[in-house]
């Protein structure tokens, strides 16, 4: 069975690591906050100026001076803190932020990345995408495997334009987990019960199959 | 102390023109200029350049701009959530900057810090970098970003006092501080207006060396956009 959002998430969750600090983007990326693994201590950063955000705030007490970079309303855990936005971009640049969770509409067998843009039909923006794409050492791209109609969106070559070029080092998708390495797609997990050519008949670039590929544990 | 209050909205948006670049504080509704942006539309000046991360809602914020028709150029990170706005651009009627947000934070800093231009990885190898100087440090890629140039710049804080100084709340800073630095003008609103000596020293965001005039504001409607609670158990 292909994975659910909430599944996913859990799987990115894994990725973790004690004393990380972890940008997560909008969509099924704010979900990884759910599923932080037991014993290690992470603290999520918020591109719009907050350090130790919060789950979301319990009815009646939300406050419009306090969002995450989805506009959703949000609480500071203590210890938390606030600053304004070229701070917040000094420490993504700067690679104070061990981990960058976001969303893509393709990537490329070559770690590229598109999701801000669809030419005379969409335009939202980037956001802050560019800039942690462009910094973040390590980025997980959460995504479907497919798009609507069933075509692949993990590709040889990006159709739309780039968020940035050659940063995607690992994808996790609703079918498996691939690391992006050497231009092509290396498969690393498979969902439950979900085939190898399954995987391979919804992948459009490169991928590398090396021996037995186990089933991904949520 | 520099006094720096004038009385209210319209005394403190004198000389605003046709044809200005502004730039507006704030993310998403977070600590958007309300009182400015009220008045800008009463003052119905047109053909306006505005610097500010996104472009409001349709009812409320920079889309009440966009509605009257006053912008000819948006400049901002992320305009996802104002159909007006997206309307407006597919047709070709708004001209539209869409670059990363660190960048325009960046930029916002350097226009008030003194520096023309910086490198940055952001957009590099995108159509962002297009026409743009683009240089190696350390075997990765830089492009070269400018400073930009606002007559005025339009800020909300939560506290200020009569000198300027500035305290900002939760995430409403935001590009509130840069953008205080940047305008050749800067205009604070503030929820509460204090006398100098009233804010501790050593908690002021934004000094009042940045700032030429601050007001009282009033009647803030803080519209909340995405309204996410857990529920009371």
């Amino acid at each position: 069975m292909a994975l659910s959002k909430q599944q996913i998430a859990q799987r990115i969750a894994q990725e973790l690591q004690d004393k990380w600090y972890v940008n997560l983007g909008i969509g099924i990326p704010t979900l990884v906050a759910n599923y932080i693994p037991q014993g290690i201590d992470v603290e999520f950063q918020s591109e719009n100026g907050l350090l130790g955000m919060g789950p979301f705030p319990v009815e009646g007490t939300e406050d419009a001076d306090l969002i995450n970079a989805g506009k959703q309303t949000v609480t500071i855990l203590k210890g938390g803190s606030l600053f304004d936005s070229a701070m917040s971009f000094a420490m993504i640049r700067g690679q104070h932020v061990q981990l960058t969770v976001l969303g893509a509409m393709e990537v490329a067998a070559n770690g590229d990345i598109a999701n801000w843009k669809i030419p005379g039909r969409m335009v939202k923006g980037m956001g802050g995408a560019m800039d942690l794409v462009a910094s973040a050492e390590n980025i997980i791209v959460a995504m479907m495997h497919t798009n609507k109609k069933g075509e692949s969106k993990l590709l040889k070559q990006c159709s739309l334009p780039l968020t940035g070029v050659g940063c995607v080092k690992k994808v996790v998708t609703n079918l498996a987990v691939l690391e992006i390495k050497e231009g092509a797609f290396h498969l690393l997990e498979r969902a439950p019960g979900v085939s190898v050519e399954e995987i391979q008949n919804a992948t459009e670039g490169n991928l590398i199959v090396d021996g037995e590929i186990p089933e991904m544990k949520l | 102390m520099i006094n720096k209050v004038v009385k209210n909205a319209k005394e403190a948006l004198e000389g605003v023109e046709n044809g200005m670049t502004f730039m507006l504080g704030g993310f998403g509704l977070c600590g958007i200029p309300e009182n400015s942006i009220s008045e800008l539309v009463s003052l119905g000046i047109t053909d306006l350049t505005c610097i500010s991360n996104n472009a409001g809602v349709d009812d409320f914020g920079l889309g009440l701009l966009l509605q009257k028709r006053q912008i000819k150029k948006m400049i901002s990170s992320y305009v996802g959530e104002n159909d007006e706005f997206e309307r407006q651009m597919l047709s070709g009627e708004l001209e539209v900057d869409l670059i990363p947000q660190g960048t325009l934070a960046e930029r916002c800093r350097a226009t008030g810090a003194g520096i023309p231009a910086f490198f940055t990885p952001a957009g590099y190898g995108t159509e962002v970098a297009e026409g743009k100087e683009t240089r190696e440090f350390n075997g990765k890629m830089y492009v070269l970003e400018h400073a930009f140039d606002a007559q005025f710049a339009f800020v909300k804080a939560w506290k200020g006092d009569t000198a300027g100084n500035l305290i900002f709340k939760g995430t409403a800073r935001n590009f509130n501080p840069m953008m205080a630095m940047a305008g050749k003008t800067t205009v604070v609103e503030v929820e509460e207006l204090v006398e100098v000596g009233e804010l501790d020293p050593n908690q002021i965001h934004t000094p009042g060396i940045f700032i030429q005039r601050i007001f009282q504001g009033k009647d803030y409607e803080k519209r909340i956009e995405q309204r996410t609670v857990t529920p009371k158990s």
